[in-house]
């Protein structure tokens, strides 16, 4: 082993630990989940799905058409009716105990087949997403026979079928975020997971048969973005759930006025992730490489705009280039890999194009050295420095490990900078004066403003956008709201 | 009621001939006329005249948002015990001003006196039942959340910043507190759109807010055809929330202004088929419409 004195070169090297795929039995094609059986499609195609650290084919998947939509909406209406609606909470409670149950036991199973799917590093499906999937199960598995105490009057009563269309960047962990709440509730639902990321949301599937669900009160339909369109405007659909883009999302509540379909919208976002110059260098710097890093930047609400208070700019970014240079990118069944691979073709050609725009617009960029895979999909974690709030990687979501790093000299400039963009997601505040942190969380115009953390989610915690990052809340009591007739 | 017609002649009760009012808008705190130089006639349920009115235009509706914005930051960063105070106020005023108020509503609303002071004392109550939630509502919305881990985490609730308002085309003094008071009373800012027909509820309204310590701008009132100010409030980038109800019975007016909300994501409180019974006890609705819940996270013990 030779010794590299490179700054940002870790000292030693790692050998590789890989987790087994054993675990994980693949079938060769799946079908459509519909009344509580696996179909083939009726008028629609099929797709493969492919490992994007590999580029390796996991397994076909079908794409559901307009007829599939309607016989999954028809199974969900039919179970809504006769068997979910009219079931007591308390034993609606019961089978989502029960699901959160087989998730914990299939967690490593689910871990490996998300981080396959995905390309998400085990370290995060195995201790992020797959154990707040089981968690989201368990939290609204106990409100299903306390629903009259949730604060939404003495009897509320669910919405009917709830079709919800979700993203490829958490699969499975925004799947419990839609069903959870939903069924709780008493909804049935019909449920679309992302074209390149169907694999855990039909393990799923599985679940709810071995838990022994009544057949259609769960509906798993796969396909692009023609099937989440037929779902939506499904006449026979009472209520949509979204996590998605922005322009999606715009789209979505053009084609739903004048329905009556209630709506929640959970959107893009381009967080600022603040440092003041009292802030514990440190911790924050760990705060910034999870608030962007963390799943190859491909949230939501990453803290994608870092704002540096400019007396600590110099100390902050040599710090935290160090950090990055110890970041380990690769297979994402290591469990030494700290960044995964990027989650399809055409999420990779978004950053690498914008990324261009932002060299192209007059911002450095810097990435630490590091090897890339050769086969699949992969980006390095990336800095750009001198970056104006006019750049446009300054003001659109790029969804990927790219932090733009922009200086403010007061709390109140930072506000307005961080203030000034049509998303309003989240933000980060960094500094070890509480009554900073509490001045500037009153004026963050954000859903989750996280203070000296960032990315920490939990059931309880309810989570949504201001202003273009939508409406609606996920999670905790609030999160019933979306699914009562109320 | 869009283009001037020949006044009726009204028989003056006494010799005297009256002095014939022409009203302006509200907006930023002062009465401008409409940009557009015009006006329109208010008659009374029979038709006969009242006074003119300001019929507002694009200009005067965008003027209006950027009114609004302005007196944002100061009116949602009051505290909520000053809010409720200057929504008590203006309860106060409203009763001294009783008679102008009951002589409208009966005339705009073709009723007999009798049951428009039952209006009127309905509305000034309901200025009074929603200025005590001020200081409420974010107790009963907002929560700590026990999250599994070592954090401190709550939630509570905001204005969601300038609201688009549609005042009821019949209720025009009840109903329009209705649909006001729970938007401002948690620091939001409104431009509302007076009934068409029956707006001198509206333009005396804002004659008591503009005495009242309600700061200029939180409250902005354009009187006019709401077809055509909507439009533009609807699509306007800087408004963050529309409620429809004064388009209620026009389905498709009011899918045209949601599928133009959409443009910049506004909260959008649906048209009702019919116009809600304004007398019935209100609930919590109009108030939890135009909040955004803010969640904080912040490590414990680190």
């Amino acid at each position: 082993m030779t010794h590299d004195s490179t700054p940002g070169r870790s000292l030693f090297e790692y050998a590789p630990a890989p987790e087994s795929r054993a675990v994980v039995d693949l079938k060769p094609s799946y079908g459509l989940f519909i009344g509580g059986e696996f179909v083939e499609p009726t008028d629609g195609t099929t797709f493969k799905t492919v490992s994007p650290a590999t580029e390796e084919v996991l397994a076909e998947v079908s794409a559901a058409g307009p007829s599939d939509v309607d016989l999954a909406v028809a199974a969900a209406r039919r179970a809504y009716d006769r068997v979910w609606g009219p079931m007591p909470g308390r034993e609606r409670a019961k089978y989502l105990y029960r699901i959160a149950r087989i998730v914990q036991e299939r967690a490593r199973e689910l871990a490996v087949l998300e981080s396959l799917d995905n390309g998400k590093p085990i370290r995060e499906s195995r201790d992020v997403d797959i154990p707040l999937v089981a968690a989201y199960f368990f939290s609204y598995a106990g409100w299903a026979d306390k629903l009259e105490h949730a604060g939404f009057g003495s009897n509320p009563r669910p919405l009917g079928v709830a079709g919800q269309v979700i993203p490829w960047n958490f699969p499975l962990l925004m799947l419990a975020w839609k069903i959870a709440p939903a069924l709780a509730a008493g909804n049935t639902v019909v449920l679309k997971p992302a074209e390149t990321t169907p694999l855990t949301a039909l393990l799923f599937a599985e679940i709810c048969q071995q838990a022994d669900l009544p057949p259609g009160v769960v509906n798993i339909i796969t396909g692009a973005g023609e099937t989440g369109r037929a779902l939506v405007e499904h006449p026979g659909v009472d209520k949509i759930a979204f996590t998605g883009s922005t322009e999606v999302g715009k789209q979505i509540a053009r084609s739903v006025a004048g329905s009556g379909k209630k709506v929640t919208l959970e959107l893009g976002g381009k967080a600022a992730n603040i440092v003041l110059d009292d802030a514990p260098i440190d911790q924050a710097v760990e705060g910034i490489v999870n608030g962007i890093f963390f799943n190859q930047g491909h949230v939501c609400c990453a803290g994608s705009r870092l704002l540096v208070q400019e007396s600590i700019y110099d100390t902050l970014l040599d710090s935290l280039k160090r950090r990055l240079g110890t970041l380990r990118i690769g297979d994402p069944l290591d469990k030494n890999t700290d960044i995964g691979a990027i989650n399809s073709a055409e999420q990779l050609e978004r950053i690498r194009t914008l990324s261009e725009v932002g060299e192209a617009e007059g911002a450095a960029r810097w990435s630490p050295p590091c090897d890339l895979p050769d086969r699949g999909f992969w980006f390095p974690p990336t800095l750009f420095t001198g970056v104006s709030q006019a750049h446009r990687i300054a003001r659109e979501e790029i969804f990927g490990p790219v932090l733009s790093v922009l200086t403010f000299r007061t709390p109140a400039e930072a506000v307005d900078k961080a203030n000034n963009s049509p998303y309003g997601l989240s933000a980060g505040v960094w500094t070890e004066k509480g009554s900073r942190i509490l001045w500037m969380a009153a004026r963050l115009r954000a859903g989750v403003v996280w203070a000296n953390t960032f990315n920490r989610f939990d059931p309880t915690s309810p989570f949504g956008g201001y202003k273009e990052s939508g409406y609606g809340r996920e999670g905790g009591r609030h999160g019933l709201e979306a699914y009562l007739d109320v | 009621m869009s283009e001037p017609t020949r006044p009726r002649r009204r028989i003056p009760a006494s010799d005297r001939i009256d002095v014939r009012k022409t009203y302006k808008l509200f907006i930023g705190g002062g009465f401008p006329r409409s940009e557009s130089g015009r006006s329109y006639e208010v008659t009374d349920a029979r038709g006969r005249f009242l006074a003119n009115a300001a019929l507002a235009s694009r200009k005067d509706a965008r003027d209006a948002v950027v009114a609004a914005r302005k007196a944002f930051a100061d009116w949602s960063g009051a505290t909520a015990y000053n809010r409720g105070q200057v929504l008590y106020r203006v309860a106060e005023l409203m009763e001294g001003r009783r008679s102008q108020f009951v002589d409208e509503v009966a005339a705009g609303e073709g009723i007999t006196r009798p049951r428009a002071e039952t209006a009127v004392d309905a509305a000034v109550d309901r200025w009074i039942w929603y200025a005590g939630w001020a200081d409420k509502i974010a107790q009963v919305v907002g929560s700590t959340n026990p999250v599994a881990g070592p954090y401190f985490d709550f939630s509570l609730p905001e204005p969601t910043g300038v609201v688009a308002v549609l005042a009821p085309q019949r209720s025009s003094l009840l109903g329009l507190v209705s649909v006001l008071a729970p938007v401002i009373v948690s620091g939001n800012t409104v431009i509302i759109t007076a009934s068409a027909e029956r707006p001198l509820p509206a333009i005396t309204l804002s004659e008591v807010l503009a005495t009242s310590d309600l700061p200029g701008g939180v409250v902005n009132v354009l009187t006019g055809r709401v077809a055509e100010t909507a439009p533009w409030l609807a699509s306007h980038m800087d408004v963050n929330a529309i409620d429809l109800t004064g388009a209620a019975g026009d389905a498709e007016h009011a899918r045209q202004l949601e599928v133009a909300a959409a443009d910049n994501l506004k909260r959008v409180l649906r048209a009702p088929d019919t116009e809600p019974d304004w007398t019935l006890p209100p609930g919590t609705k109009r108030l939890t419409s135009h909040l955004e819940l803010k969640t904080v996270w912040h490590p414990i013990g680190v």
